[in-house]
């Protein structure tokens, strides 16, 4: 079936057709599972790092949920319920690597290393991003949806053309598969052979729309057409992701070009905080996802498997907790930038008319310190 | 073009050309030509038909420390790269508070008076002078077009570089030496006079010569504006201060066009010096006609010349 049941099947729907393969490695209930080609090739401390990640990422977002309620922040684009999906792919990545990531990745930043009061600048309004992308390997997000495909592309090309054993990996969402520039990235990386991972989450959701609005045939099976593999993965089964995503990387890095990986997952929460799902979804949609969570089933595999005991669980929640009240404390000392930040950065040489506008609007701004004298 | 293009990729092995059919064929204006010969696909990259793609991908491979060229093939093909531009590579930098760089150059082959048939006449510069971040410029000349293009490439900001495509036929001496070339930032008097400034860039700069050496009343001061964004406001008021009157002369239609900015700012700053108001001479606020009515829409030396003596009626 290509479309879940319940939506109806679409037109065109081949019944011949197997049904979607979704590679999984660990069920809803923490058990491992096999799987023909995959395999988890992690040491228990690497799957305890994953567990640390995932609990601490999602402490970090229910913080800035928090924030925002509180006016603190504008607006958050949560990431409750694809943690697995950004984790499990950012742990296959090498310092080396270049993400680009769309704006819901605040997993994947937190793997590489961004302070997460850095994503906050955007959300609060005192910046339009505040990390360094070369500094960390993780471009800036971008909102205007799918246009970073194209860069993720061009930096591939480089990589190719630098001679580097490296790849690009660009996160992106179900919706922006509709997308001109996703599809222009397609035909292009397919034609250049570039070392690069699209990495789609599909969240089933983009904003309101719900996947069949934009799609008659699962989405990892679009590759095909452009001429490279796509794979569907459990996206909230953090041990599959990262083994899916580290073949694709080494793919890309070994000459063998692009790969869409398809992570199946869901939004748990809003699009956005300014969104109310409850106009456009069933409750009970969202319960049987919770059955799938992915931190809860990773928890359940550790302690099957006597990989960890209370007092390492109790620890990561301590920690995490610690991250997300510093984050608060620092997000509330973010100061507003001064006005005359408006005109920094935007060219890197000499501008004549900025110089004459900044110089204006802050004889414009003294004028007022006089009247108060 | 060629000639400054092939400069700029023997002195820097980043500056990539990329465009549709910039390859084999030259580019259909042949302005690439023979340059994948010489420095091979990875460096003069035939792309897919696609140029949001060319523009977006540009802008990945700038992260990476390269310098694409980009040739838009037209004009009227702009418009499906527009987003890439004016969301994308006009506010990078400043999003990433001055850590990223976009060396990127945009070649836009522009203007009218070639027969052409639809979308391919366009001039559509405000679009991008109206965007915070992108450097605008447009050479008139084959001397400028040598030593603009590699000073764009050179230059750490997005550059969107206009190149009139009628002039491309033209032939002028060129001075190889760079280091005696104008800043591309700046304007110039392309020809001094006394009565009246006539401001033109791009296609209308000979245009505009062309009226200047007919007019046997009047002495026209002609100043070629070039770099759109930045204005060179100081060459520019300069000379109507000087003369008194001010003519502004482009394809462009002239409602919203970037003559309406330049008469602004004139008569702001030049009031008092001003015998008569800016008047503009431009397209006219239609679609792009056919091109058997193109010698109508666009300014000529007899449409220039009207408006100069109607800037004496005043």
């Amino acid at each position: 079936m290509i479309v879940d049941a319940a939506r109806g099947a679409p037109l065109g729907t081949d019944a011949q057709s197997p049904p979607p393969e979704l590679v999984q490695l660990l069920t809803p209930e923490g058990e491992r599972v096999e799987h023909p080609e995959y395999d988890v090739n992690l040491t228990p401390e690497e799957i305890k790092g994953l567990y640390r990640d995932l609990v601490i990422v999602r402490r970090i977002d229910t913080e800035a949920v928090a924030l925002t309620r509180q006016g603190e922040l504008g607006i958050w684009a949560s990431l409750l319920g694809q943690e697995a999906a950004q984790i499990g792919s950012a742990h296959a990545l090498k310092q080396d690597d270049m993400a680009f990531p769309s704006y819901r990745e605040h997993g994947v930043a937190w793997c590489r290393g961004v302070d997460p009061l850095d994503l906050l600048g955007l959300f609060r309004g005192v910046n339009h991003a505040g990390w360094d992308p070369k500094a960390h390997n993780f471009h800036l997000y971008t909102i205007v949806i799918g246009s970073h495909t194209l860069h993720a592309t061009g930096y591939a090309m480089g990589i190719q053309r630098d001679g580097a054993e490296n790849a690009a990996i660009v996160y992106f969402g179900d919706g922006a598969t509709s997308q001109g520039d996703v599809n222009e990235a397609f035909v292009w990386s397919a034609a250049q052979n570039a070392p690069i991972v699209f990495f789609c989450q599909n969240n089933q959701w983009a904003i309101s729309e719900p996947l069949e609005k934009q799609s008659r045939i699962p989405l990892y099976r679009r590759a095909e057409g452009f001429g490279f593999p796509g794979i569907r993965v459990d996206g909230n089964d953090v041990f599959a992701v990262h083994a899916v995503t580290q073949k694709a990387l080494d793919n890309a890095r070994s000459g063998q070009g692009p790969t869409l990986i398809e992570a199946f997952t869901y939004r748990m929460g809003a699009h956005t905080t300014t969104d109310d799902p409850t106009r456009y979804r069933l409750q009970a949609e969202l319960e049987s996802w919770k059955l799938k969570d992915p931190i809860e089933r990773l928890k359940a595999y550790l302690v099957k498997n006597q990989l960890a005991d209370r007092e390492f669980f109790d620890a990561i929640d301590a920690e995490a907790k610690e991250v997300g009240s510093d984050l608060r404390r620092r997000c509330l000392e973010l100061p507003d930038p001064e006005p005359t930040a408006i005109w920094e950065n935007v060219y890197a040489t000499e501008h004549s008319l900025l110089a004459e506008e900044r110089g204006q609007f802050t004889s414009y701004l003294a004028s007022f310190e006089d009247v108060s004298r | 073009m060629n000639e400054g293009l092939r400069k700029a990729m023997e002195n820097d092995p980043k500056v990539l050309i990329m465009g549709e059919d910039v390859g084999k064929l030259g580019g259909v204006f042949r302005v690439t030509d023979g340059l994948q010969k010489d420095f091979g696909e990875a460096r003069v990259i035939d792309t897919p038909l696609a140029e949001s793609g060319i523009v977006g991908t540009a802008i990945g491979l700038a992260l990476r420390g390269y310098r694409p060229v980009c040739e838009i093939q037209f004009d009227g093909f702009v418009f499906p790269a527009f987003n890439q531009i004016t969301t994308q590579l006009a506010k990078m930098r400043m999003r990433s508070l001055g850590t990223l760089e976009l060396p990127v150059v945009i070649r836009i082959p522009c203007g009218g008076g070639i027969g052409a048939v639809e979308h391919h006449s366009e001039s559509p510069e405000a679009y991008f002078t109206h965007t915070g971040g992108l450097r605008v410029v447009a050479c008139s000349n084959p001397a400028d077009a040598y030593t603009m293009i590699q000073q764009a490439i050179e230059c750490p900001d997005p550059v969107i570089f206009f190149e009139p495509k009628r002039r491309y036929w033209d032939k002028a001496p060129v001075d190889r030496d760079l280091s005696k070339a104008v800043p591309f930032d700046k304007a110039v008097v392309a020809r001094p006079g006394e009565d009246v400034t006539v401001l033109a860039y791009g296609p209308m700069v000979k245009t505009a010569l062309e009226a200047a050496q007919a007019d046997e009343q009047h002495s026209i001061e002609v100043v070629d504006v070039r770099s759109l964004n930045p204005l060179d406001e100081e060459t520019v008021l300069e000379s109507v201060r000087r003369t008194g009157r001010c003519v502004v002369v482009h394809e462009a239609p002239v409602f919203n066009g970037y003559g309406g900015e330049l008469a602004a700012r004139i008569t702001e700053k030049c009031f008092y010096n001003l015998e008569a108001p800016v008047l503009r001479v431009g397209g006219f606020s239609t679609p792009y006609p056919p091109s058997r009515l193109e010698d109508h829409y666009l300014p000529d030396l007899d449409r220039v010349l009207d408006a100069v003596d109607r800037t004496f009626a005043w």
